[in-house]
């Protein structure tokens, strides 16, 4: 079969996290906020296959993998940390958290 | 019409689609769900370019576990819950959308240029089927997993046990003499109800 | 030619200068300022613990001057003519590079005469200040105010430098302003002691340009050196013998001239400068004396004097001696409608200096050297008699409030009348004398209009100053109403004033015969230092003196008329009708002071508050305060960027990302 040319996959993973960083600063849940950083994560991870394809080795594919298992972890701790915030506060919402300032 | 032309397209529009209506939904499950889409979109796209291991770690970790994950903690927190769309700092919105036009094109810009410039040529491809072909995919990640990057793996299992044993700490009841095993909960629970209403 | 060869050293300036009295450390001119400045500066560190002796210590040390300025007069008559000068040099005081200057006295006959005028007529006024000022909470302060200044104007008349004359002409305005703004609580006398300055000040500047002129021009400060190079500028046939330079072309001399003259017009209340001498007054009378009278206002005098080779090479002794003479015509005017007794005086100085300078101007420095010593005493006695009214009158001075004072107080009054008839002119006291002297100089110059303005002056001169003492002192008993008050007894001067008003008033009778015509004792003796003056025999200096004495009874007969008279009153009164806007005028001081204030004074204030509040308050401190406040704005705005919100946060992230890659991005397009 002929591929399409891994240039457009690359395309498609800048767009989708540059979406991801919108989502970013544009959201107030802090879950959704999450959810958008694991997006990020995820375009990058088809970046790193990208290259793997682009290289002929399977370099870029353990990457991936280790993304992902790091992703897990990150998204376990996270949460538990967002649930404990969002439980002591009533509201998961990520503007009432604005002491850190002058 | 080449059949994986066609199948990229469609991978390519359900993945942009699915991350843009994440970005538009004010319900916190819609937006996990839309991942959930995007994420296996981007598991056909790990396919079409021969990362088929990958692929299915991408669905059953990502999709499977980790997005489950989110949606019990919605749940948790309130599933009906919406976020108004009325933007409470000024300025925020605008700086955003400014900004992630800049970046698209910024990124958009590098990459075609990266590629040029780093002229790699297309024999890639070719070389990654013939690995897929001869010790096949799973071997060949498992041979280079467990030699050249033994240590990064053993890092990370570490890494998996310390997130448990944090989040367990993190998770566990301010109270003296529960143990973990001990079904001391309904009691520890009355006792935050009666420290809520005091405050 | 040799140089004065002293003990103390060579005047390196003048080894080749005239001159051979010799001078050992004890007979030397510097005790004269030695003896003074001690004095003043034991009473200023110790003047609380010498107490109520402080007046008789003063006196004392200013009376040892006296007697080593005794010693050295005779020293000097033991000499012949030009041997009669000493130099002294008493210590390297600057020297910077190839500028050197010394501290150099230089006594000669000229220094001697102000010498012995500043000491012998001060030491009475110090023995009359202890009777006046006794009771003052800040008795000792005035007696080392008295003695510093003593010791200033003895530096100023000793100098044998520029220089050195100029710090003794500063000290003398300083102890001035001290004296006059003696009682500081009243707001009158500190505004007269800030004036007194202030104008001096304008004299003074005009003073330094002029030493800076001749530094530059004669590249020497050195009065006998200066004088030696207006001199040879005059004679062209100096010139060829002594060849080029330093000498002092006429155009610079008279600039240099004139700028010293201008400072002479400031310390001698001179036409424009004057305005300060009738305000000096608010100090004691004791200051009014010496400072204002006999010796501080005189400097002026000595110094056109000691420099007179300077005012010839050019063309100022005009301007010195026309500026004298409408001087002394204005003040007599103005003194002619004055009521308060001490400005009457004060203006009667201003005058009589008037004809000091008229006499300088037309070169018969002696005569005005003679007028100057006659003046000292004629004039400080009148003050201390005035000093002495007032002393019985509890400080009351507006003569409309006084009358017939004489009967109740002898020794004042008859010594007062004593100063009134010589100051008027009468024969054959002294003043006459002197007055006759520079009328007659005026006169053999060829200056008629000038000499009609004496004359005329001397007139007004007999008015004014018999108005006083009529109003005084004779006519009916009258006294001021807080003495009626109290016991309406009127007492005499005690004795310590008495010891110094009648060895004055011996003096103003006896005085004429330092210069009588025939001997001419004060000329001859000047003779080496300042020339010899014309004064011709035959009948013309008989007919001259003969008008003078006219003109000075007539002032005291229209006197007489207005104001012993018993139909003087309506005399006045229609006089007062019929010129009533040049007497009000004048009553006024021809408002010269409202001038001043607005041509100057208002400019200066503006001046000063633009400074203080437009460019100071406003400008610098608008910098300074700007520069903090503009700091302080940018951080209040700056730090608006940590908002608190994590959102914010990210997006400032985002922008430190987007500039990153943009930087990978042109290097890329550069690449």
């Amino acid at each position: 079969m002929t591929s399409v040319a891994p240039g457009f996959y690359l395309i498609l993973a800048g767009l989708m996290f540059t979406i991801g960083v919108v989502g970013v600063l544009v959201r107030r849940n802090a879950i959704v906020i999450f959810m958008f950083v694991e997006l990020m994560l995820n375009a990058v991870n088809l970046i790193f296959v990208t290259f793997a394809r682009m290289h002929g080795t399977v370099d870029g594919q353990i990457l991936v993998f280790f993304v992902l298992v790091v992703a897990a972890a990150e998204v376990t701790v996270g949460l538990a940390i967002i649930l404990m915030i969002a439980r002591r506060r009533n509201s998961a919402d990520v503007d009432g958290l604005h002491l850190l300032k002058w | 019409m080449n059949l994986s032309v066609l199948i990229f397209g469609v991978m390519f529009i359900v993945a942009l689609g699915a991350s843009l209506a994440m970005l538009f939904s004010p319900n916190a499950v819609h937006v996990a769900l839309f991942l959930v889409v995007a994420q296996v979109a981007l598991a056909l796209a790990f396919l079409l370019q021969g990362a088929y291991f990958v692929a299915a770690m991408q669905i059953i970790i990502y999709a499977g576990a980790i997005m489950v994950l989110f949606l019990f903690v919605i749940m948790l927190l309130g599933v009906d819950k919406r976020e108004a769309l009325i933007e409470p700092l000024r300025g925020q919105r605008q700086v955003a959308i400014g900004l992630g036009l800049l970046l698209a094109a910024e990124v958009s810009y590098s990459i075609l240029r990266g590629i040029h410039l780093a002229g790699l040529g297309s024999g890639g491809s070719a070389r990654l089927n013939a690995i897929n072909q001869n010790p096949g995919n799973v071997k060949a990640i498992a041979r280079l997993l467990f030699s050249r990057y033994l240590l990064p793996f053993e890092a990370t299992s570490l890494l998996l046990v310390v997130a448990i044993v944090g989040v367990m700490m993190l998770a566990r009841r301010i109270d003296a003499a529960a143990s973990l095993f001990e079904p001391r909960v309904a009691e520890s629970d009355t006792h935050i109800e009666q420290e809520r209403e005091a405050v | 030619m040799t140089a004065g060869a002293t003990l103390n050293g060579q005047c390196a300036s003048c080894s080749h200068l005239t001159g051979g009295m010799e001078v050992s450390w004890f007979l030397n001119p510097g005790w004269l300022i030695a003896f003074p400045l001690f004095g003043a500066l034991l009473l200023l560190f110790f003047g609380r613990r010498i107490g109520q002796r402080a007046g008789v210590f003063a006196s004392g040390l200013l009376g040892l001057s006296f007697l080593v300025g005794l010693i050295l007069f005779a020293t000097q008559l033991s000499h012949e003519g030009q041997q009669r000068t000493a130099y002294v040099h008493m210590f390297d005081w600057i020297t910077v590079g190839s500028f050197r200057v010394g501290a150099d006295l230089t006594l000669d006959q000229l220094s001697i005469v102000m010498v012995l005028v500043v000491t012998g007529v001060g030491t009475l006024i110090h023995i009359y200040s202890i009777g006046y000022m006794e009771g003052d909470p800040r008795y000792p302060r005035f007696f080392c105010y008295l003695n510093l200044f003593a010791a200033f104007m003895l530096t100023l008349v000793l100098a044998g430098n520029l220089l050195l004359l100029y710090v003794g002409w500063e000290g003398v305005g300083l102890c001035s302003f001290l004296l006059i703004g003696f009682w500081f609580e009243r707001a009158k006398a500190s505004n007269a002691a800030k004036k007194a300055f202030l104008v001096n000040r304008v004299g003074d500047f005009a003073f330094l340009i002029g030493i800076f002129v001749l530094a530059k021009a004669a590249s020497t400060l050195s009065i006998p050196l200066i004088n030696a190079a207006a001199t040879k500028g005059l004679l062209s046939q100096t010139q060829k013998l002594f060849g080029p330079g330093p000498y002092l072309p006429a155009g610079i001399a008279t600039v240099a001239a004139l700028l010293l003259f201008a400072g002479a017009t400031g310390k001698s209340a001179q036409i424009p400068l004057y305005v300060w001498l009738p305000d000096a007054m608010e100090g004691p009378t004791p200051v009014s004396a010496l400072i204002h009278a006999a010796t501080m206002v005189t400097a002026g005098v000595y110094m056109v004097a000691r420099m007179s080779p300077l005012f010839q090479a050019g063309s100022a002794l005009t301007v010195v001696a026309w500026i004298g003479a409408l001087t002394a015509l204005w003040a007599a005017l103005m003194a002619s409608f004055e009521f308060d007794i001490k400005r009457v005086l004060a203006y009667s100085t201003i005058s009589q200096l008037g004809y000091m300078f008229l006499a300088n101007g037309v070169q018969g420095y002696s005569a005005a050297m003679f007028h100057l010593v006659t003046h000292a005493f004629f004039k400080a006695l009148m003050f201390l008699g005035a000093g002495a009214v007032m002393h019985s009158l509890a400080g009351e001075t507006d003569m409309r409030k006084m009358g017939g004072l004489r009967k109740a107080m002898p020794i004042t009054g008859y010594t007062f009348l004593v100063g009134w008839l010589a100051i008027s002119g009468i024969f054959p006291l002294a003043g006459f004398w002197s007055k006759d002297a520079i009328l007659a100089s005026a006169w053999h110059q060829g200056q008629y209009a000038l000499w009609a303005i004496g004359v005329g002056t001397a007139l007004l001169t007999a008015f004014y100053m018999s108005r006083l003492y009529f109003r005084v002192f004779e006519g009916p008993l009258l006294v001021p109403d807080e003495v009626e008050a109290h016991n309406g007894r009127v007492h005499d001067a005690p004795v310590t004033m008495a010891v110094a008003l009648v060895p004055l008033a011996l003096l103003s009778v006896v005085g004429g015969a330092l210069n009588l015509p025939g001997s001419l004792i004060l000329e001859h003796f000047l003779e080496p230092v300042v020339g010899r003056s014309e004064v011709p025999g035959g009948l013309t200096p008989w007919l001259l003196a003969s008008t003078a004495l006219v003109a000075g009874l007539a002032g005291i007969a229209l006197a007489y008329l207005l104001y012993v008279r018993s139909d003087g009153r309506a005399r006045r009164a229609s006089l007062y009708g019929r010129l009533k806007v040049p007497i009000v005028a004048a009553a006024n001081k021809f408002y010269v002071d409202e001038l001043y204030g607005r041509a100057i004074v208002l400019p200066g204030k503006a001046l000063a508050n633009f400074s203080a509040y437009t460019l100071d308050a406003r400008g610098i401190d608008g910098v300074v305060r700007g520069t903090g406040e503009l700091i302080a704005g940018i951080s209040e705005r700056t730090r608006r960027v940590q908002s608190g919100y994590v959102r914010n946060y990210a997006a400032t992230f985002l922008i430190g990302v987007v500039i990153l890659i943009s930087i990978v991005v042109v290097r890329l397009g550069a690449a």
